[in-house]
């Protein structure tokens, strides 16, 4: 075909396109539209993309799968597991790995991009967070992101369960004993959701419909109200010379964007792939069907629900007591609901907390560097560091045959770096940030330096700086700081109260986000280094406030 | 717009906060743009384009991979099962490799392509204010306070507040359509089907037991005879799993000996916290260990929870000989087994 030929064709199909749908519009409203460009941007690519391979093997899968807990008895080709009693459920996820070419391989896919699809959107939120993404405008989009997190843990257990094999139903006995330990409504609860008592012949079927139909459905809104708002409100951009907060610099939704995310998209598809072809994940096969009488000894669910493991084992049992009569189980209800609840609603509230100690109103698009943002910085890594801690004290009997320890003494110690360790992150974090800025400073008043070391006429020894040029000069200046609302008078010079002061308690978020602050350097302050270039006094003159 | 663009446009209300624009560097713009080597030299971009088609060309070579290993690997369900598992193994690694290729192939092409040979300039977009402009806004407001009036939503509170009073009232029957989701939990969950007389026998094997088949220090583990007779069997197995164990009677506490049977105890071996079986048996320290959050319990004190998240003992089951000399429950438990709930008491 010669390349008019070609042409003709595709003008006559756009000319269909328009005609019917008015597809310019649409060309022209995105395909140029712009997007910046950096690797931290990735993650939320990464989550997205695993989220369409799950649909993908999700959708094969149901093709095997009979979503049934009645018995029956295994006579498949898996010589081990001939003639036991398992569940229609567990046979046929069975099948799906021996009898059907390549099922196993889509199992594992499916399994692995679970794991990434909840790891991605995490690293992402914490790159969100760290950057100030969530700032005005994009409050809305934050409360999504933190809700398709929480969605994205309940499908991924939800599905673990789904073949019914021991390791999963002893999970499902877990969280059907935390529905039991509800005040008042647990029993009734639970008689509901399994259809009378624990295990029964209702669940499995039930939370098919919850794995493949409905949360499905939730996740594709949620995902779709979020890339629309990403559209609607332009892409955030790190800070560098060129970008401002009006304007976004990068590359075109088409041909380069296209190119690369589309790339990217096969790319993680691929790795996806690789990773179930080499590495076996949930081999239901060996563990057995679910029983309730056997035991599996070191028993671990999937890596997200490793910190709501952690927090029930480091429990002690003095939680629970009775009181007029009835079993309060605080032992359970602590960590299993109180502790995650009690994490997620500061998450989910977060804009709002920062935007009520900064008193700022105004859009931002250009992202924070997270040394900029000391005490915010430092309270993520206090969160993260609580995070890990229950992560880590999830896998409290792993590391006891590991480091051949008393696991009584891991689960002692962890149960008091729960409460010392994340002060002591905060603190440190805080530090760094502090110190990496006044470096920045030091960097724009004295230049970069060079390790060529120079001896004066007099005898002197001095490092060479070369000044910084004004391009990565920019990149250390161009914030801005925040001052406590407390330092400024909140009476104006006629004794009117000013708008925006606050009240007391606001004052006080506002002192503990902001007294202790290093300013950017200012234009007068580099003119004065330079005029005394030995100035080193320079550096600390100004940076008010330690 | 603000002199420096770096700041938001937008006013503060108060003003407070920020430091004076003039204190401030002013954005130096755009760095210069450096050509790439494939935009200066015709030989590398060629070159560039050789090798973003080898990637899709590798790409191919992967989907016939992938299905030569899928027609072609055997996959022989008359093996024996280690054999069949290796080939298993291999058919699922092999497709999922040419499937790899397959894919990262296209992948890498493609961003390669992008990051060789299309425009690397970074363009400039401006953006524009989110909110509307005020005449929007007033336009806006207007329609709906007309809309509104044409409504009669504030001149008839009537309508309104009947609406709303209906629309508050129609979801109760999505709520009430529910309850038959499940029985009413009754006593289910405080009884097991362990009652005076019935009779220990093997998990999972079966058969019955004589005191002389437990060696001391020795475990069983056991389920009530019958089981699988019930309504719903794997309901009752959730909660009827005993664990049997031999003890020096001299061991055993006051309250223990008095379910003993020559020093021969039997416990629930559903785990009090949250229902996992607790099953592993420490026979120097005597203590039984819960796999799921380590809950330890003491046999030499009645099962009393020693470290761990549970609270309460194992609920022991009486046990004794009948005339053939079997071991057999000497009573039901006397307890609810298993997690706590609220009803329990
Ligand atoms: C956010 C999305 C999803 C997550 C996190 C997720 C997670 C999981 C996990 C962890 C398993 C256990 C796999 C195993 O090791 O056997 C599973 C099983 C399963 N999933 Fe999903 N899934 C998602 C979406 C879907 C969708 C959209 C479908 C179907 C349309 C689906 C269908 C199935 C089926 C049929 C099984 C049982 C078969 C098997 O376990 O091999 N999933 N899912
Ligand atoms: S279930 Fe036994 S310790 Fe939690």
């Amino acid at each position: 075909m010669t390349t008019t030929t070609t042409a003709k064709k595709a003008g006559s199909l756009a000319n269909w396109t328009d005609e019917r749908l008015g597809a310019s519009k649409g060309v022209k409203f995105l395909a140029r539209k712009i997007f910046p460009d950096h690797w931290s941007f990735m993650l939320g690519e990464v989550a997205l993309y695993s989220f369409i391979i799950l649909l993908l093997t999700g959708v094969f899968l149901s093709l095997f799968y009979i979503p049934s807990a009645g018995h029956t008895v295994y006579d498949g080709v898996y010589a081990p597991l001939v003639n036991q009693q398992v569940s229609e459920a567990y046979a046929s996820t069975v099948g799906i790995s021996f009898d059907v070419r390549g099922g196993l391989l889509m199992r594992q896919i499916h399994h692995w991009a679970a794991l990434v699809f909840v790891a991605a959107m995490t690293v992402h939120m914490f790159r969100v967070f760290f950057t100030g993404a969530f700032r005005k405008p994009r409050e809305l989009n934050w409360v999504i992101g933190c809700v398709l997190v929480l969605l994205g843990i309940v499908e991924g257990f939800l599905g673990y369960s789904l073949p019914d094999d021991l390791l999963s139903g002893t999970g499902i006995r877990i969280a059907s004993s935390i529905i039991l330990a509800i005040p008042v409504v647990g029993s009734y609860l639970s008689f509901f959701l399994f259809g009378g008592e624990f295990p029964g012949e209702s669940f499995i079927p039930r939370i098919y419909t919850i794995h493949v139909l409905l949360l499905p459905a939730i996740f594709l809104a949620l995902i779709g109200a979020h890339l629309v708002m990403l559209v609607i409100q332009k892409h955030t951009q790190y800070p560098g010379p060129g970008r401002t907060n009006t304007n976004v610099v990068g590359y075109p939704l088409f041909p380069v964007y296209t190119a690369k995310a589309g790339g990217f998209f096969f790319i993680v598809f691929g790795v996806i792939t690789l990773l179930s072809a080499l590495v076996t994940i949930n081999p239901i096969w060996a563990y057995g069907g679910y029983d309730p009488s056997p035991v599996t000894a070191g028993s671990q669910p999937d890596w997200y629900m490793g910190f709501m493991d952690g927090a029930v084992r480091l429990m002690t049992g003095w939680g629970e007591f009775t009181a007029f009569g009835f079993t309060w189980s605080f032992n359970i209800l602590i960590p299993a609901l109180l502790i995650p609840g009690l994490m997620t609603i500061p998450l989910i509230l977060y804009p709002w907390i920062e935007q009520w100690a900064t008193g700022d109103r105004r859009e931002h698009h250009l992202l924070d560097r997270p040394r900029n943002v000391p005490t915010r910085t430092a309270l993520g890594a206090m969160g993260i560091t609580f995070y890990i801690l229950l992560w880590i004290s999830g896998g409290n009997d792993i590391m006891a045959t590991v480091l051949r320890l008393s696991i009584n003494d891991i689960t002692l110690t962890l149960r008091v770096l729960i409460f010392i360790l994340p002060p002591v992150v905060y603190i440190v974090t805080k530090r760094i940030c502090l110190g990496m800025q006044r470096k920045d400073r030091d960097k724009v008043l004295h230049g970069r330096e060079t390790a060529v070391i120079v001896r004066t006429e007099s005898g002197e020894y001095f490092e060479v700086h070369e000044p910084l040029d004004e391009y990565k000069r920019w990149n250390l200046v161009q914030h801005e700081t925040h001052e406590p609302l407390a330092e400024l008078p909140s009476e104006d010079a006629n004794g009117v109260r000013r708008p925006g002061a606050g009240s007391g308690w606001k004052r006080r978020l506002s002192k503990f986000y902001f007294e202790q602050r290093v300013e950017p350097v200012t234009p007068a302050e580099l003119a004065a280094a330079h005029h005394d270039h030995h100035g080193h006094e320079a550096i600390e003159a100004t940076s008010a406030h330690h | 717009m603000s002199e420096n663009q770096n700041l938001p446009d937008v006013a503060r209300e108060d003003g407070h906060g920020t430091v004076a624009v003039s204190q401030r560097f002013d954005n130096p713009g755009l760095p210069p743009h450096r050509q790439r080597v494939t935009d200066i030299d015709a030989a590398a971009a060629k070159r560039a384009e050789r090798q973003v088609a080898t990637l899709f060309g590798l790409s191919g070579v992967g989907t016939i991979l992938a299905l030569v290993a899928y027609f072609a690997l055997p996959y022989d369900l008359e093996a024996g099962y280690i054999e069949h598992l290796g080939q298993v193994k291999l058919s699922n690694a092999l497709i999922g490799v040419g499937l790899f290729i397959a894919l990262f192939g296209i992948g890498a092409g493609a961003v390669h392509w992008a990051k060789t040979l299309m425009p690397d300039e970074e363009r400039v977009e401006e953006r524009h204010e989110l909110r509307g402009s005020d005449e929007d806004r007033a336009a806006a407001l207007g329609i709906l306070s007309e809309g509104a009036e044409e409504a009669g939503l504030g001149r008839r509170p009537l309508i309104r507040n009947s609406l709303i009073g209906a629309m508050a009232l129609a979801p109760l029957p999505a709520v009430v359509l529910l309850r038959d989701l499940g029985p009413m939990p009754e006593a289910k969950l405080s009884e097991t089907i362990w009652k005076k007389g019935t009779p220990l026998v093997r998990d999972p094997e079966g058969g019955k037991l004589k005191a002389s088949d437990l060696v001391n220090g020795s475990v069983v583990h056991v389920l009530p005879e019958g089981l699988e007779e019930t309504e719903h069997p794997l309901n009752e197995k959730a909660k009827a799993p005993v664990l049997l164990i031999r003890l020096d009677p001299e061991l055993l506490d006051e309250a223990s000996s008095a379910g003993a049977y020559e020093g021969i105890v039997a416990y629930s071996k559903i785990c009090t916290h949250m229902g996992c079986p607790v099953a592993l048996y420490e026979q120097q320290t005597h203590h039984l260990l819960c796999p799921c959050h380590q809950s330890t319990f003491d046999l030499r004190q009645n099962c009393k929870v020693i470290f761990g998240p549970a609270r309460r003992p194992l609920p022991q089951l009486p046990i004794t000989v009948d005339e053939e000399g079997y071991l057999v429950a000497a009573d039901g438990f006397h307890e609810a087994v298993g997690p706590s709930f609220w009803e329990r008491g």
